[in-house]
């Protein structure tokens, strides 16, 4: 395993733009190698535009992204395929292929690697179900079900399962409990603290995008907060509970007073809601 | 007034626009067609393969069947009128087998096509955009064009012809069997027409034609398929602008094909 700490991927002053809409305006980050990076921000500033730029499904219109100090944007099909073998994604709608059964679309990145042996992958998928709460013993039809079968909780653990399936270098969530109920959401939460924190032993990099603090807190290494296509808050959890529990405004700066805001779910403060 | 012929221009520019792009899709599709045959892969798994090709072949045979016979039956019919009064009612049995063969088989089934399985490939692929799985696809190393958008080509480019065969076979029989039982004509001689008219190169424009359409169907579908921005609203949106998109691009793709094929015709008198 590669040594932790080496800058895995970096964006350097990274403009995106979707005609008029300017969503990233000039974005610098590094992840490195084993960390937990968790990525926060209301609705719409860019944070999956971000995913999808690390993992080149869009390219930059401006600015670097590199991928183990190579340009993503730069590699031809091969390269990019091979960058993607080391990643995984668990998309914010789950993302789960429609047509194939649950032990198909676990299987599916597998087989897409080249793999053949069906009792491995028969073996895989059933563990990789059983580390998301779907084992074999409760659930045993699980595997044959359709998507569309499953409840809104099932299909995340599916979509993780599947993500976690291919032993990925990278994992990156796009909001993994957006969309749940609160109980179905406290239990996805605890299974993504638990998913990485298994993980990080394995050196596993995440990158988090999440609304909710209690995961953000628990799991990162570092949060980044976005707001207007720019980072504006970088710190340890450490950093984020202390500017939580700042009442006195004249010890924060503008920018700490919008981490507050979004930190303490207000709608009052410097960050307008916009509706 | 100027504003109406700015957004004509528009509508004309950005038409041309997205051609040029399923353009880029067919290039696409045959680099993919071609590495796979290179490296002797299938483009996707023979189960995913099957399905297509029984959803776009099989389960569209009884619509494609009653197109043929109905329009026959009604070539027959109106036919008859117009020659009996010159007293060459046998004639009719070219007339209808060159229009079928030539023109109605292949088109009536290139729009049957179009409505029946272009709508529900537009809105799988157009769901799969929407809802991520496209981005999942290609996060997990397989790309869409080569793993949904080619077999679909494909099967459609070949299973097309085969359906005009039976839309034509079946129209003629129809056709034929209303002209001899319902309007007493010669079934004899009206065979015998037909067969001095009907030659090998009209089947082969039929079946040509057929190819073109049930390809570009299929290349347009998919297109606005794995284009789709919008939720279920834009999934709405991109089956209804692809059918008519189909539509349209079948009727001019027919006038293109009839004058090529003329062209090339070993058997044509001017
Ligand atoms: N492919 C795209 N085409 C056009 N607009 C897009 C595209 N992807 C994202 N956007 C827009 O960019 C903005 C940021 O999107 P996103 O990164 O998804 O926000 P969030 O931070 O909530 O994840 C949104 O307004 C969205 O509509
Ligand atoms: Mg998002």
């Amino acid at each position: 395993m590669p040594e932790t700490g080496e800058d895995l991927i970096v964006f350097e002053n990274v403009c995106k733009s979707f005609g008029s809409l300017h969503v990233l305006k000039g974005v610098s980050l590094a992840v490195k190698r084993g960390e937990t990076l968790v990525i926060i921000g209301q609705s719409g500033v860019g944070k999956s535009v971000s995913l999808r730029l690390m993992i080149g499904l869009l390219y930059p219109d401006s600015g670097k992204c590199l991928y183990m100090g190579r340009e993503i944007p730069q590699m031809n099909d091969v390269q990019l395929d091979e960058m993607r073998r080391h990643f995984a994604m668990l998309f914010q709608s789950g993302a789960l292929f429609d047509s194939m059964t649950v032990g198909e679309n676990v299987t599916f990145g597998l087989r897409a690697n080249g793999m053949t042996d069906e009792d491995e992958m028969t073996r895989i998928m059933e563990d990789k179900l059983r580390a998301v709460g779907l084992g074999k013993k409760k659930f045993p039809e699980i595997p044959a079900k359709l998507p569309s079968q499953l409840s809104g909780g099932q299909k995340k653990r599916v979509a993780l399962a599947r993500a976690i399936a291919v032993e990925p270098e990278i994992v990156l969530y796009d909001e993994p409990t957006t969309g749940l109920d609160p109980i179905m959401s406290d239990a996805i939460a605890d299974l993504i603290i638990s998913t990485c924190e298994d993980l990080k032993h394995k050196n596993v990099t995440s990158i988090v995008v999440t609304h909710d603090m209690h995961v953000a807190l628990k799991t990162a290494d570092r949060i980044l907060m976005f707001h207007g296509g720019e980072i504006v808050g970088e710190g340890d959890p450490d950093y984020y509970r202390n500017i939580r529990e700042t009442d006195d405004d004249s010890k924060l700066t503008e920018k700490e007073k919008m981490i507050r805001q979004f930190v303490r779910g207000q709608a009052v403060g410097p960050i307008q809601a916009v509706l | 007034m100027l504003v109406l012929i700015a957004q004509l221009g528009a509508i004309f520019t950005n038409a041309i626009a997205e051609v040029g792009r399923m353009g880029m899709l067919l290039s696409e599709v045959m680099r993919w067609t071609y590495l796979c045959i290179c490296r002797r892969q299938l483009p996707a798994p023979w189960k995913v393969i099957l399905k297509q090709m029984y959803f776009i072949g099989v389960s569209s045979i009884p619509v494609v069947i009653t197109t043929g016979a109905f329009t026959g039956m009604v070539l027959a019919y109106e036919s008859y009128f117009q020659l009996s009064k010159l007293g060459v009612t046998s004639w009719m049995g070219p007339l209808v087998a060159n229009s079928l063969v030539l023109q109605l088989g292949p088109v009536l089934t290139g729009v049957m096509l179009a409505g029946r399985v272009g709508g529900a490939m537009t809105a799988e692929l157009g769901t799969m955009a929407v809802t991520e799985q496209l981005d999942a696809l290609r996060t997990m190393g397989t790309d869409p064009v080569r793993y949904l958008v080619v077999p679909r080509v494909i099967s459609a480019t070949f299973l097309a012809p085969i359906l005009t065969a039976f839309a034509f076979v079946v129209g003629i029989l129809a056709g034929f069997g209303l002209a001899v039982y319902g309007q007493g004509v010669d079934g004899h001689y009206m065979w015998q027409h037909t067969k001095e008219f009907l030659v090998w190169y009209d089947f082969l424009t039929g079946m040509t034609k057929a190819a073109v359409f049930g390809g570009s169907m299929a290349l347009i579908c998919c297109y606005k398929g794995i284009n789709t921005r919008g939720g279920a609203e834009g999934v709405g949106r991109s089956t209804t602008e692809a059918n008519v998109a189909c539509c349209i691009s079948v009727l001019m793709l027919n006038l293109f094909l009839t004058m090529v094929m003329y062209v090339f015709d070993p058997f044509r008198s001017v």
